[in-house]
């Protein structure tokens, strides 16, 4: 997994300035016309990420085909104008099952979002608040799990837990703890030598009022951004343990089981396996290219 | 330099101490009973003896207070002793040195081609007076980090050993069954080495020294090879340690796809019987890896850069 790397690609870059909310002020709004026009690459990847959600959400929109229920007359379609991604072994529609499938990925991407968000986001905090031996303590800690490579991890975690979508995801989401506490600690600590912060405290605001309405709110926005760029990571991560055969059981078509039961039938349909991948990938770029565009991109731009 | 050596090497000792501990705590003591999942493991027969389970515990000392459970796996790792595996009941480390020469193969093979065909795109994309070519290179590398590495082993399996019987699907021992696997194995690792030889490459070709270069009439290629490329690829040096456990991660998925024994397959087949002592004895070996590979760097970074010297343990640069 690559995400070692794109956590300090995108801590070294999130530091830089912090990016400006969209909407607003009328000009505002036609700035944010004219920096999606000339990118035509981030309009799509919008497009995508929205589709993706819409099928997790209200997967009937798409298809209205059963997902578990396969026709037994049509076996190994190839994909054409009746079925779009082909049908598998049971005559189940494979476009159908990719659209179900968007739910339990979606829904496990989120929690190992939510997870190391929350978990890595707290230890930050605390590391960057308290300082002293405390910060020491804790940042040892996200040194030794950085030192343990995330799927590695990850696997020592379902192997304790057990198998299925929402054990999956929290170890994935444990996994990626580190990169969020480091990005956290570095912001609480620029957030914390603010003149306003030093001012609140000269006023004899309690400690609590500084850590929640001076400094969280300051230090927040790059760990958001952060998360932004960790979607991507976050969907392959799941998508290669479900792959192993971690994940939701076999009739449930979430996207990594979907390409490792059409794995057996490489050799005479393709698309049972190639379909799925495509759209693994053409989903995690979307968000990798969002995930850009928030990240300096766009307040570079202006 | 002999104290910063000293201080480096303490503080990878303590790194692994702190891995092992992690992996201890997770598996050893998260909910779920190991010893009943032992006496599980490999047979599907129904409910376990008791008697057997009170001696299985008995025997791996779970009957002992988690304190000393702990100190005793410690004190056996040091050694070098991870305990046996529960499946097959063979050493641990035995196991593991096993598996290893073929992953090492495999990952070697990857590294390489990672290295050639991403640094390669690198050079070329910064070198390239054509806009549209430098646009379609730098956009590969996301490209890369965007695709599962489980998929596309199946596509190259699909393509070149289905439609065009070029390479073996899956095992196949040698040269030939090593070449797909590999060519999956690079290209996450490509797109990484890809994407920050290019980085540091510009910011190397911004350096006054390229302008003095250019003064004194050197050519492009010699410039951007001679001069710049030197000077940017140590930055990208420091991140092998990351490659090493992105490598190693990805064979996991790799072996399993293309059926290769090696160290992945070895612990996919660990997770899926929940045999902790080896998935315990996998996790410590990364992490040594990541540390070792890290420690070198380390070490042989002042000897690539003399602007680096030590000063009170910790890497300066002298202007």
């Amino acid at each position: 997994m690559s995400q070692g790397l794109v956590d300090d690609v995108a801590a070294g870059a999130v530091l830089g300035p912090e990016p400006a909310g969209f909407g607003g002020v009328p000009g505002k709004r036609r700035g944010v016309g004219r920096f999606l026009l000339r990118r035509p690459g981030l309009v799509a990847s919008v497009a995508v990420v929205v589709l993706v959600v819409l099928a997790a959400f209200w997967p009937d929109l798409f298809t209205s085909q059963d997902p578990l229920r396969g026709t037994p007359e049509q076996l190994f379609q190839a994909p054409g104008g009746a079925h779009w991604f082909g049908t598998d072994e049971l005559g189940r529609d494979v476009f159908t099952r990719v659209v179900h499938g968007a739910q339990l990925s979606l829904q496990a991407t989120l929690i190992a979002l939510a997870v190391a968000f929350v978990a890595g986001g707290l230890l930050g905090l605390v590391a960057g608040f308290a300082g002293r031996w405390v910060e020491d303590v804790l940042m040892r800690f996200v040194d030794v799990l950085l030192s343990i490579p995330a799927l590695f991890l990850s696997l020592a975690l379902v192997t304790a837990l057990g198998y299925g979508t929402v054990k999956v995801a929290i170890a994935v989401g444990i996994a990626s703890i580190a990169g969020f506490a480091r990005v956290m600690r570095a912001e609480v600590l620029r957030a914390r030598q603010a003149v306003f912060v030093e001012a609140a405290r000269s006023c004899g605001v309690r400690w609590y009022s500084v850590l929640l309405r001076h400094v969280l709110p300051n230090a927040i926005g790059p760990v958001v951004v952060l998360a932004t760029v960790e979607i991507g990571t976050a969907i392959l991560a799941v998508s290669s343990l479900s792959f192993l055969g971690y994940g939701a059981p076999p009739p449930a078509p979430e996207w990594g089981t979907l390409i490792s039961d059409g794995r057996n039938y490489l050799a005479n349909a393709w698309w049972l396996t190639a379909l799925p991948g495509l759209t693994i990938a053409v989903t995690v770029l979307a968000t990798n290219r969002i995930a850009r565009a928030l990240d300096g991109e766009w307040a570079r731009q202006r | 330099m002999r104290r910063y050596v000293i201080r480096r090497i303490a503080q990878a000792v303590g790194v692994l101490w702190a891995a092992y501990t992690i992996s201890f705590l997770v598996l050893d003591f998260l909910p779920g009973d190991p010893v009943s999942a032992m006496a599980g493991a490999g047979s599907d027969s129904g409910p376990v003896d008791p008697a057997q389970l009170a001696r299985l515990r008995h025997e791996y000392g779970f009957d002992k207070p988690v304190i000393l459970q702990y100190l005793d796996y410690l004190g056996r790792a040091v050694r070098g002793d991870f305990g046996d595996s529960i499946s097959t009941g063979r050493p641990v480390t035995a196991t593991l040195a096993e598996a290893l020469p073929q992953t090492l193969a495999l990952a070697g093979a990857a590294l390489l081609l990672a290295v050639v065909f991403g640094g390669g795109l690198a050079v070329l994309a910064t070198y390239t007076t054509h806009r549209w070519l430098r646009q379609l290179l730098l956009s590969l590398p996301p490209l890369g980090v965007s695709v599962p590495t489980f998929w596309i082993g199946l596509m190259l399996v699909e393509l070149f050993s289905f439609r065009v019987r070029l390479f073996p699907a899956f095992g196949g021992d040698g040269v030939r069954g090593l070449v797909l696997p590999a060519v999956a194995l690079a290209v996450p690792t490509g797109a990484i080495v890809a994407q920050v030889l290019a980085k540091s490459l510009l910011t190397a070709l911004d350096e006054a020294y390229v302008e003095t270069a250019k003064a004194k009439g050197a050519g492009r290629a010699r410039i951007h090879l001679r001069h710049a490329l030197r000077n940017a690829s140590l930055p990208a040096l420091t991140v092998v340690g990351l490659l090493a456990g992105q490598l190693m991660a990805n064979s996991v998925v790799i072996e399993t796809v293309f059926s290769r024994d090696g160290l992945g397959r070895v612990t996919a087949g660990a997770v899926t019987v929940q045999d902790i002592p080896l998935v315990q004895g996998v996790v410590v070996f990364g992490s040594l890896v990541f540390v070792v590979v890290n420690l070198v760097v380390d070490l042989v970074y002042p000897l690539l850069d003399p602007r680096i010297v030590m000063a009170s343990g910790r890497r300066v640069v002298v202007a």
